[in-house]
């Protein structure tokens, strides 16, 4: 036997104890992890290249507020502006769904829409097919995969913010967006459908750089100041992210719990040091009789607390990491994650407050230690 | 007396409690000369500071006045560290309640010690062995505490005692929870090692049986010797 085979002896010495508590500590630090993800997930935009490129123009009043289909020639005319199209988000249920839809289908103008697409790999000939088709659409792999579906299908859908029903005929199938979800139709069809009120939801404009954005934001707001359709034109990002605010609260809430979560950790973690170390005090007077020095009697505890907060953070910290790689989180949450990946951040988080609670649960242990006389420890009752 | 050497020599030793306004004096100006190879008895009615003496003796306690030698090293001098270590060279203890850690074999429990020294693992075997042999349990070294007798336990405890190869050896009623047959064990034990090994051996007791072991004994009264 050895030093470092007595602090293990001493670990495993009550056996139901040490599983509790590093489960205790896995499970906290699973969870801190997982609200993590989640949070990282709902408040982290999608930067792509084009998206720094792309602005959304809505009504100032609100978004669910359409917009009138005269004003693409003035956006058009813009200097800076290099392409627009109207970006009607349908809303619609995709047949088979009950309540929700992970995809969004958007109403556009094929014709316009390609530099706006520039990141979709879709073959020529598909794209082809899409404009010659007024109720074709294109559809994501991710939404293709996920429905088993292919080229010349047809998706139904029931409109829930539109008072009518699309019935699409896949024409082509694109990927290489940063959301390879989305389905899009002509915006003409939309209009058919509602006997052509003239109105589009938003509209999609390309800048011609990005430098170009704030001036022809600025621009595009001031054409239609004063007019009867004012507008509100934001970086793409700059609209997700207004889309992201809405979640501040969430972020405070998970933060919030994040932080109660490590707090219970911690009482549970100290608590069990505690009462390991109290169980042995008489013990810990022997040894000192027998000439172990403090300072080695605090490497006994520390190593056994570190290790309990360690095992628990491999299990827990560990344990996430093994899982969220292994599930399909796509399918399981309906779509609303799509990555759901613990980052090396994460883990790092995870293990610092494992080596915090380490040293932290060591620490009342050692002070009763260093202050009990070997007489006053010999003295305590096993 | 006089031609052997001291190995413990005591003066003007007093060790007082103050708690508040009460001071309780459990060692009051004792003066005492302890030569090798004695099997000193320290007698007394409870209270009377035996285990206080000890306790000072050992370097696990300190008194309030006075110094107590031992081997030359004025033991109430010697700060903590150098305190942990005097005691893990020079002294070996043994206690009423046997005190052996109860996740290790009776072999882990007498290693204990060494491993605070410089000794390897082989070295270390053999010490453990031999003091074993000497308590007369080779046999039963894989055994942990619960699956031994108290005076197995208690004879166990003596290995771990004895493997630093000590000159001094302290036990605090040491067979006070034990059977009279287990007591004659370890009280022939605690004999043989002043008689043959040569240890000084400092025991308390309340029994006038054990106290027979010794070759001397001294009496406690309410912190003062008398005799
Ligand atoms: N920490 C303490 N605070 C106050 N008084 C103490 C303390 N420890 C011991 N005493 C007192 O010192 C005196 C001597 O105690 P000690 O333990 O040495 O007696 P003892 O002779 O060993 O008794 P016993 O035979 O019962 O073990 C007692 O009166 C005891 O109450
Ligand atoms: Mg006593």
């Amino acid at each position: 036997m050895n030093l470092s085979g007595f602090v293990i002896r001493n670990a495993f010495r009550n056996r139901r104890r040490l599983l509790l508590s590093v489960s205790s500590v896995a499970a906290s630090l699973f969870l801190l992890i997982t609200l993590q993800v989640a949070l990282r997930e709902l408040t982290n935009p999608i930067n792509d290249e084009g998206s720094s490129l792309r602005i959304i123009v809505r009504s100032k009043v609100s978004l669910a507020q359409p917009l009138p289909a005269r004003q693409m020639p003035i956006l058009e005319r813009i200097p800076g502006v290099v392409a627009v199209s109207p970006f009607t988000f349908f809303g619609g249920l995709y047949k088979g769904d009950e309540k929700f839809t992970s995809f969004a289908q958007f109403a556009v103008d094929p014709a316009r829409t390609l530099p706006l697409i520039s990141d979709a790999k879709l073959p020529r000939a598909q794209y082809e097919a899409w404009l010659a088709d007024r109720t074709s659409c294109i559809v994501g792999q991710m939404t293709v995969d996920r429905y088993g579906l292919k080229i010349g299908d047809r998706m139904p859908f029931t409109g829930q913010l539109y008072p009518c029903d699309l019935d699409l005929k896949i024409a082509g199938i694109y990927h290489g967006t940063a959301d390879d979800r989305n389905v899009m139709f002509h915006q003409k069809y939309l209009d058919e459908l509602q006997g052509n009120p003239g109105m589009v939801g938003t509209w999609w404009v390309l800048a011609a750089s990005a430098a170009d954005v704030p001036f022809v934001t600025d621009r595009i707001n001031k054409a239609f100041a004063n007019s009867s359709a004012e507008v509100r034109a934001e970086s793409e990002r700059a609209f997700v992210l207004g889309f992201v605010s809405m979640w501040a609260n969430i972020k405070t809430l998970i933060g919030g719990i994040s932080i109660v979560v490590v707090f219970a950790l911690l009482l549970v973690t100290v608590s069990t040091m505690s009462m390991a170390i109290r169980e042995r005090f008489r013990e810990l007077a022997i040894l000192k009789a027998l000439g172990f020095r403090r300072r080695e009697l605090f490497a006994f505890i520390l190593a056994e607390s570190f290790g309990l907060a360690m095992g628990g953070a491999v299990l827990g910290a560990g344990g996430a990491w093994v899982l969220f790689r292994s599930i399909n989180i796509q399918n399981l949450t309906n779509g609303l994650f799509l990555m759901f990946e613990v980052t090396p951040q994460m883990l790092g988080l995870a293990f610092s407050v494992a080596v915090l609670l380490g040293v932290l649960a060591a620490l009342a242990p050692m002070w009763t230690v260093a202050r009990t006389s070997v007489v006053q420890g010999l003295k305590t009752l096993d | 007396m006089s031609d052997r050497e001291n190995i413990v020599s005591i003066r003007n030793l007093s060790k007082i409690y103050a708690q508040g306004e009460i001071q309780v004096t459990a060692l009051h100006d004792i003066s005492l000369a302890i030569a090798a190879g004695e099997f000193l008895t320290l007698m007394g009615p409870s209270g009377s500071g035996k285990s206080t003496l000890l306790h000072i003796i050992a370097g696990v306690d300190r008194p309030t006045s006075g110094e107590c030698l031992v081997q030359g090293v004025d033991v109430t001098k010697l700060n903590e560290s150098q305190l942990a270590d005097w005691r893990n060279q020079n002294v070996g203890f043994v206690f009423q309640t046997f005190n052996l850690i109860p996740v290790l074999t009776a072999f882990e429990n007498v290693e204990l010690p060494l491993l605070l020294t410089r000794l390897g693992p082989a070295q270390r075997r053999r010490q453990v062995h031999a003091a074993l042999e000497l308590v007369g349990l080779a046999d039963r070294m894989h055994h942990l505490p619960k699956q031994l007798s108290g005076g197995q336990e208690q004879r166990v405890a003596i290995a771990r005692a004895l493997v630093t190869d000590p000159r001094l050896v302290v036990a605090d009623e040491p067979t006070g929870n034990l059977d009279s047959h287990s007591a004659q064990e370890v009280l022939g034990i605690l004999q043989s090692l002043s008689r043959q090994a040569g240890k000084t051996v400092i025991m308390v007791t309340h029994d006038p049986k054990a106290a027979a072991f010794g070759s001397r004994s001294i009496h406690l009264e309410k912190g003062e010797l008398t005799n």
